[in-house]
């Protein structure tokens, strides 16, 4: 890109830049709201918002094990993450009190994931960007990363839609329809972990869950279907991504928190109006 | 008993032969064996607990059981209309677009049903905003869109008041007659029911007694399960109380599977 640009003057050059960074970073947020939007719903639906954090939290775990073993991050994460998911998929069918498994292994998953980081010096630096996110370092690789996540997210939720519908609002009813619900959830945990070693780059471990949760959230309320809410919701989430970087830029504020305190905001809007529309 | 000709030849629908099912270590059914021929009407009628739901989930495939088999017909095509659908606020949905899952079907078609259960109204209101009999047809709905050969009901008339109720078993006997699918049902509501029924199991963990309503509401099993004196079963059936109480004596009252319903 230098080379191309090597008549314009210096400041032409840092401004390309930083739109090519800035660029790069919606891009980043973009493609993870489109993954988030579809999933989110579904965790909103199956009132999953605990397991989302639970597996989100194991990704810090992953990220320490990855360093360690010189593996990449991205790889480290999916793994750790999609075992945490199985684990409590698994503990679910069981029929263990989820809201307390949830609760002990979210935490748990944190700080064993915080201990681990500790031994490895590299992490140990950059934590915050593990928690939070890094969205304006998001490389050309992290981006294919990214945008490849994304799209085997999506392309899971569009094969599985009404199966996984199906057997949302009812696995007897799934069952009785010849098809399998324990498939149907082990698709949707699949994704969920894709979805997390996606995101982690992008708003960090501890926010994850708030933009698979805050964006479905915000469109349910203007949503007659399940098909416009998803729709809804991932372009509610691209919106944040777009704004929450605005305000990160023109305030200097960290990017990952922004983003996710622009979807706040817009779902106390979508609420409101959706209140106001019932009226 | 409207059976129509030829098919006592034909194989049941559905049979379970010798059924356990165990749920969290407890065995809810023990060495239960039914069947179900075409175009007939079976209610399963048993206290809470006596294995109702399992029996029917079991039939369905949703369980697994411990021992025993299923054998269905080749292609049986099964509606079921469950006992309870809890559906999450969260969740906007349609009764149109709930009847498109998870296999899709045409507006013309999906309105059309919904006009053959009587709620033509609903086609795009939202699901959770239904009445419970409202909910209820559109539930059924859906169980005969897959254009069912057997329908299974479990409980379907609960949360309906009297009147919603017996509306409802009309609507099964309509369904039957007009598709000649068999239906099965569930139910621990023994008045409508047994009228609407071309034969009974009585269920508790197995099959305590089979037959026609007017056999069955005779036998000392069932009336043992109910807590019903023989006041009760007259109460039950005040219209057939004038005769057919001779007809108790040639029931078996073993716990079988013979086909004891041949002989009402």
């Amino acid at each position: 890109m230098v080379t191309t640009m090597s008549t314009t003057t210096a400041t032409g050059i840092n401004t390309i830049m930083l739109d090519d960074f800035l660029i790069r970073a919606a891009l980043a947020g973009l493609g993870l709201a489109l993954a988030t939007g579809p999933l989110g719903s579904f965790v909103v639906w199956r009132r999953m918002a605990y397991f989302g954090d639970a597996t989100a939290h194991a990704s810090i775990l992953g990220v320490a094990l990855a360093l360690a073993s010189d593996l990449p991050v991205g790889l480290g994460t999916l793994a750790v993450a999609l075992a945490m998911a199985v684990t409590v998929a698994g503990l679910a069918a069981r029929g263990w009190a989820l809201d307390t498994t949830l609760g002990v292994l979210a935490h748990s998953a944190l700080a064993f994931g915080l201990v681990a980081v500790s031994f490895v010096p590299e992490a140990r630096t950059d934590l915050s960007a593990y928690l939070f996110g890094d969205i304006l370092a998001v490389s050309r690789a992290d981006l294919g990363f990214i945008w490849g996540g994304a799209a085997l997210v999506l392309a899971l939720l569009y094969w599985r839609w009404n199966a996984m519908l199906t057997a949302t609002l009812s696995e007897d009813l799934a069952a009785a329809s010849g098809l399998n619900p324990d498939r149907e959830r082990l698709v949707l945990v699949l994704a969920l972990a894709v979805t997390v070693a996606v995101a982690l780059k992008v708003v960090g471990a501890l926010l994850i869950a708030a933009m698979l949760v805050i964006p479905a959230a915000a469109a349910r309320g203007l949503s007659r279907s399940p098909e416009a809410m998803a729709a809804l919701a991932a372009l509610i989430g691209g919106a944040a991504v777009v704004g929450g970087l605005r305000v990160s830029l023109s305030l200097d504020t960290p990017a990952g928190p922004s983003i996710v305190t622009v979807a706040a905001g817009i779902f106390i809007v979508a609420a409101s109006l959706g209140q106001m529309r019932k009226q | 008993m409207p059976r129509l000709p030829g098919t006592i030849m034909t194989a049941p629908l559905i049979e379970a032969r010798g059924l356990c099912v165990r749920l969290g270590g407890q065995e809810v059914l023990h060495d239960v064996s039914v069947k179900i021929d075409r175009g007939e009407i079976v209610t399963v009628l048993g206290p809470n607990g006596s294995g109702k739901s399992t029996l029917l989930r079991a039939l369905l495939g949703i369980l697994k059981p411990e021992h025993g088999s299923i054998i269905r017909a080749p292609g049986l095509a099964i509606g079921y209309v469950p006992q309870k659908l809890h559906i999450d606020r969260t969740l906007p949905l349609t009764a149109r677009r709930f009847l498109s899952l998870p296999r899709r079907h045409g507006k013309a078609e999906t309105e059309a049903m919904l006009a053959r259960v009587g709620v033509p109204e609903v086609a795009d209101r939202p699901m959770v905003g239904l009445s419970g009999g409202q909910f209820q047809r559109v539930l059924l709905a859906r169980a005969l869109l897959t254009r069912p050969e057997l329908l299974i009901l479990d409980e379907p008339t609960q949360g309906l008041d009297q009147p919603g109720e017996a509306a409802f078993y009309r609507l099964i006997e309509e369904v039957r007659r007009d598709t000649g699918a068999a239906v099965l049902m569930v139910s621990h509501d023994l008045h409508v029911v047994m009228s609407a029924s071309d034969r009974v199991i009585c269920l508790n963990g197995h099959v305590c007694c089979e037959g026609t309503p007017r056999v069955v509401s005779n036998a000392p099993e069932y009336r043992a399960l109910f807590g019903l004196g023989t006041q009760g079963a007259l109460a039950l059936y005040q219209h057939v109380h004038d005769h057919d109480h001779t007809h108790g004596h040639d029931h078996e009252h073993d716990h079988s599977d013979g086909d004891q319903h041949h002989h009402a």
